[in-house]
C-alpha cells in the first residue's frame, strides 16, 4: 500500500474520529432532553426542566461543532476517495443526500423552536419540537449508518461493466444484511454513552454538593441507564458479531485472534498477534469460549485467518486490540451500572463517593468504546471498501503524497485549535453546578446552530424601524 | 432512458450552489469588510446583522457537496481531486470562520477577542478567494484520463484562476457592503457606501477582463458567445449588466437603502447565467457532459423525490426568517 493512501486512511480517520463524536452527542442528549421535557410535562417537577435547560445549553455548543466537522465530511469522500465515489456513489450517494436533506431540515425547522423557543410557544408545540429534533437526529443516523453497513455487506446492486456498483433495490440496499445490528449497536452505543457523560456530572457535583437536586436526579437516571442498557448492548454487540461471523468471517477471525479452523476455539483473552508467523504469542486463552461466543455452540469452530488469501487479511493489531478495548471498557459499564443498582437498593446512591469516583472515571468511556468499536469494524473491513468487491487501494484519489500529507497536517492543526477550543467551552459548561430556576440558552450572544430560524427574534427583537 | 433527470439534476444543483453564492456571499463579504472596519462597536453590529442567518446560508453548499457526489459521482471524483487544495483550504477557513462568529462573543479578554477576530476575517477572505480558484480551476478546463483526474496538484494555478479568486473576494466584499447598507445606518452605513462605489468599479474591470479571458481558454466557449446563433442567447447579458451597473450606481447617489443590494444581486445571477450558458452542457468542462457524469436514472430519481418535498419547504422557511429579521441592527442589540 502506498504512502499517499496511508495518508489519506489517516485523514479520512482523524477527521471521521473526531466528527462522528459529536453526532453520537447528539443523538444521545436529543433524546435525553426528550425525556427530560416528556417527564416534566407529566410530573410537573421543577428539577426536570432545570436538568433540561442546563443540558440544552450544552447540546447547542455540541450540535454547532457537529456541524462544522460534517461539512469536511461531505467532501472528504471526493478529496480523497474519488475512485470509490465514482464506482459507489451511485449506491450510497443517495443515502448520504438523504442525511443532508434530513440535517437540513432539522435545522431549519425544529432546532431553533427548540433552542430559543420555550417562552414563545407553547409547552407542548416546544415539546413536539424536542422530539421532533431527537426524531431527526436518528433519521440521519438512519441514513449516515444505512451507506456504511453497505460498504461492509453490499447488496441490491450490479456491476455495470465500466466496474461502476449501480442500485437495483433501494430497499435492499438500505436494509442491507448487517444494518438492523449495526443501527441498533450504534444507537445504543450513542444513548449509552451520553448516560455515562450525564453520570460523570452529575457524580462530579454531587461530589461538590450531594444535596444538589438536579445533580442526584441526572446521576440517578444514568445509573439506570448503565444498569439497562449497558448489558443489552452486550446482547446487541453479540448479535452483530453473529452476523459478522456469517457475512465478513475474516474480520472476526482478527478480532478474535484466530489464525487456525479447530472446533472448540478458545477465546484469547490477551496476547499479541503475530501475522508473520500466524500465531499469536504470549496469549492468555480460555478453552472452548471463544466457540461459544461466535458460534452458540461448545463444539463450533471459528473460521481462521489462514481460511484467507493473505492479502485478503485487515490489519491485526488494530483490529484484536480495540475489540478487547469495546469489550473491556463495556464490561466496566456494566459493573458500574451493577454496583449502583445495590446501592440503590441499600438507599445509599447519594452515599457513595466511591461510585461517584468511578462514575467520574468512567465518563468518556462510552465514547471511548464508541471509538473503539468503530476502529474494530472500520479497520475490519480492509483491505476493502466495498467489502469483497473493492479494494482500498483502487479507491483513492489520484493525488500525490505530498499534497495528501500537507493536507493532513493542516487537518490537524486546525482541529486541534478549534476542537480543542470547542471541547474546552463543553467542559467548563459541564463543570458548571446546575441550579434551582435554570434558565435556558443565553439571549445575549449567538448561537451559531441557531440555525435560520427566526424564533428567537419573534418576541426579543425590537421592531423594525419604519420605512425599511 | 429517463434522459429528463441529468438536466433537472444539474438545474438544481446549479440552484444550490447560486443558492450558496447569493446569501453566503455577504456574509463572508462582511468579514472582509473586517479589513476595514475596525472599531469593535461596529464589528458587533457588522457581525449581529448576519448572525441568526449565516449557518442556514452555509449549508447549501453541503447541499451542493451532497448532491453532487450522489448524482453526479463522477464529477464529484474528478473535480474534487483536481482542485484538492483549493476546496480543503476553503473548508478548514469556513470552519476556522465559523467558530470565530461564537468565540469572539464568548472571549474574556480584548486579546483573544482580537484573535478570533482575526481569524473571522482571514477565514472569511480566504475562504472567498479559494471559491474563486476553483470557480477558475473549473472553468479552464480539468484534464480526465479513465475516468479519473489526470492532473498533478497544483494545476489549477494561474494567472486566470487568481483572476478569479480575486474577482470573487471583491464581489463578496462588495455584497456585504450592500448587505450592511441595508441593514445599518448613521456612519458606518456611510462608509459602506463609499467601500460599496470603490469596490463596484473594481468588480466591473474584473468582471470585465474575467469574462473577455473565460472565451480564450476555450474555442467552444468563444462559439457560444460570439457565433451564431449562440449571441441571441448571449448578447443581452452584458446589456443587462450595463443597465443593473447604472442603477447601482444610482442608488448609490439617492443613498437609497436595498437597492444596491439588488442590484449586487442581479450581477451575480447574471454573472452566473453567463457561467451557465458557457458550462452548458458541459459539467466538468472540456470534456464531461452531465450527461456523461450523471448517476444511474434509479440513483437519481430516488434522491429526487425527497428533494422536491423537502427543498420548497426549507425555501419557505428560509424566506420567513430573513422576513423576521429584516429592519436596522443598531449598537447594543442583539438579535437573540
Amino acid at each position: 500500500m502506498t504512502n499517499a493512501i496511508i495518508l489519506a486512511r489517516a485523514q479520512f480517520a482523524f477527521t471521521v474520529g473526531l466528527h462522528i463524536i459529536l453526532p453520537a452527542f447528539s443523538i444521545g442528549l436529543a433524546s435525553y432532553l426528550m425525556v427530560l421535557e416528556g417527564l416534566w410535562l407529566r410530573t410537573g417537577r421543577q428539577v426536570y426542566h432545570d436538568l433540561y435547560n442546563y443540558w440544552l445549553k450544552i447540546f447547542a455548543v455540541g450540535f454547532a461543532m457537529g456541524v462544522v466537522s460534517g461539512l469536511v465530511m461531505s467532501y472528504q469522500f471526493g478529496t480523497n476517495w474519488a475512485r470509490f465515489s465514482d464506482r459507489v456513489g451511485p449506491v450510497i450517494g443517495p443515502l448520504m443526500g438523504y442525511e443532508v436533506l434530513t440535517a437540513f431540515f432539522l435545522e431549519a425547522g425544529f432546532l431553533g423552536v427548540m433552542l430559543f423557543g420555550q417562552t414563545r410557544v407553547g409547552p407542548r408545540l416546544h415539546f413536539f419540537a424536542t422530539c421532533c429534533v431527537a426524531a431527526g437526529t436518528l433519521m440521519s443516523a438512519f441514513w449516515i449508518l444505512a451507506a456504511n453497513s453497505w460498504m461492509q455487506t453490499p447488496a441490491g446492486y450490479t456491476v455495470a461493466p465500466d466496474g461502476r456498483f449501480l442500485p437495483t433495490n433501494y430497499w435492499e440496499v438500505i436494509f442491507n444484511p448487517s444494518f438492523p445490528y449495526r443501527f441498533v449497536h450504534m444507537v445504543l452505543a450513542c444513548y449509552l454513552s451520553l448516560a455515562l457523560l450525564v453520570g460523570a456530572v452529575g457524580a462530579w457535583h454531587l461530589l461538590r454538593d450531594r444535596q444538589n437536586q438536579a445533580a442526584r436526579t441526572m446521576f440517578s437516571m444514568a445509573m439506570w441507564m448503565a444498569a439497562i442498557v449497558a448489558p443489552l448492548q452486550l446482547v446487541a454487540g453479540d448479535a452483530q458479531g453473529l452476523n459478522t461471523a456469517e457475512y465478513q468471517p475474516a474480520k472476526v477471525a482478527a478480532m478474535e485472534g484466530d489464525f487456525e479452523t479447530v472446533p472448540g476455539s478458545p477465546l484469547v483473552l490477551f496476547g499479541m498477534p503475530n501475522a508473520a508467523e500466524g500465531r499469536v504469542d504470549f496469549s492468555l486463552e480460555i478453552p472452548r469460549a471463544g466457540a461459544l461466543i461466535v458460534t452458540h455452540s461448545w463444539n463450533g469452530a471459528v473460521r481462521g485467518l489462514n481460511e484467507f488469501p493473505r492479502e485478503n487479511w485487515p490489519p491485526l493489531p488494530y483490529v484484536f486490540w480495540a475489540f478487547r478495548a469495546m469489550v473491556g471498557l463495556g464490561l466496566l459499564m456494566i459493573a458500574l451500572g451493577w454496583w449502583s443498582l445495590v446501592q440503590r437498593f441499600r438507599r445509599r446512591l447519594y452515599a457513595s463517593p466511591l461510585l461517584w469516583r468511578a462514575a467520574v472515571l468512567m465518563g468518556p468511556a462510552g465514547f471511548m468504546a464508541l471509538l473503539s468499536g468503530w476502529t474494530v469494524t472500520e479497520v475490519g473491513r480492509q483491505p476493502f471498501t466495498a467489502y469483497g468487491l473493492l479494494r482500498t487501494a483502487e479507491s483513492a484519489s489520484p493525488i500525490a503524497t505530498p499534497g495528501v500529507a500537507a493536507s493532513l497536517a493542516a487537518f490537524v492543526v486546525v482541529y486541534f485549535i478549534v476542537f480543542g477550543a470547542g471541547f474546552l467551552y463543553l467542559l467548563r459548561l459541564m463543570a458548571r453546578r446546575p441550579v434551582a430556576g435554570e434558565a435556558g440558552p443565553p439571549s445575549g450572544v449567538p448561537v451559531r446552530s441557531a440555525g435560520i430560524t427566526p424564533m428567537p427574534a419573534v418576541a426579543g427583537a425590537p421592531a423594525p424601524a419604519a420605512g425599511d | 432512458m429517463a434522459n429528463w433527470l441529468p438536466p433537472v439534476w444539474a438545474g438544481l444543483i446549479a440552484f444550490a450552489v447560486l443558492a450558496y453564492v447569493l446569501l453566503d456571499g455577504f456574509d463572508l463579504g462582511v468579514g472582509i469588510l473586517f479589513a476595514a472596519e475596525r472599531d469593535a462597536r461596529d464589528r458587533d453590529v457588522i457581525v449581529n446583522s448576519v448572525a441568526p442567518i449565516w449557518d442556514g446560508n452555509e449549508t447549501w453548499l453541503v447541499l451542493g457537496g451532497g448532491g453532487l457526489l450522489a448524482v453526479f459521482p463522477l464529477a464529484y471524483s474528478i473535480i474534487l481531486p483536481a482542485l484538492y487544495p483549493t476546496i480543503i483550504a476553503m473548508l478548514l477557513s469556513l470552519v476556522f470562520r465559523g467558530v470565530a462568529f461564537e468565540f469572539r462573543f464568548r472571549a474574556r479578554r480584548a486579546a483573544s477577542r482580537l484573535w478570533w477576530d482575526r481569524a473571522f476575517l482571514a477565514g472569511s477572505a480566504l475562504a472567498a478567494f479559494c471559491q474563486g480558484l476553483s470557480l477558475g480551476g473549473l472553468l479552464q478546463g480539468i484534464r480526465v484520463a479513465d475516468r479519473a483526474y489526470a492532473g498533478g496538484w497544483l494545476d489549477w494555478l494561474n494567472g486566470f484562476t487568481v483572476l478569479c479568486g480575486l474577482a470573487l473576494v471583491v464581489g463578496y466584499a462588495l455584497q456585504g457592503s450592500c448587505w450592511l447598507i441595508w441593514r445599518t445606518e448613521g456612519a458606518l452605513q456611510r462608509r459602506c457606501r463609499r467601500y460599496a462605489s470603490l469596490l463596484g468599479v473594481l468588480l466591473l474591470a474584473l468582471m470585465v477582463v474575467v469574462s473577455l479571458w473565460t472565451p480564450m481558454l476555450n474555442p467552444s466557449i468563444s462559439g457560444k458567445w460570439f457565433g451564431y446563433p449562440g449571441i441571441v442567447l448571449t448578447g443581452p447579458v452584458p446589456i443587462l449588466v450595463a443597465l443593473v451597473a447604472w442603477r447601482f450606481w444610482r442608488g448609490l447617489a439617492r443613498r437609497e437603502h436595498l437597492s444596491p443590494f439588488l442590484c449586487v444581486q442581479a450581477w451575480f445571477v447574471l454573472s452566473y447565467i453567463g457561467l451557465g450558458i458557457s458550462f452548458w452542457p458541459l459539467i466538468v468542462p472540456p470534456s464531461l457532459t452531465i450527461w456523461d457524469a450523471a448517476a444511474p436514472p434509479a440513483s437519481q430519481l430516488f434522491l429526487l423525490v425527497g428533494t422536491v418535498i423537502l427543498i420548497p419547504i426549507i425555501l419557505t422557511y428560509t424566506g420567513y426568517a430573513y422576513w423576521v429579521f429584516r429592519g436596522k441592527v443598531r449598537h447594543g442589540e442583539h438579535y437573540h
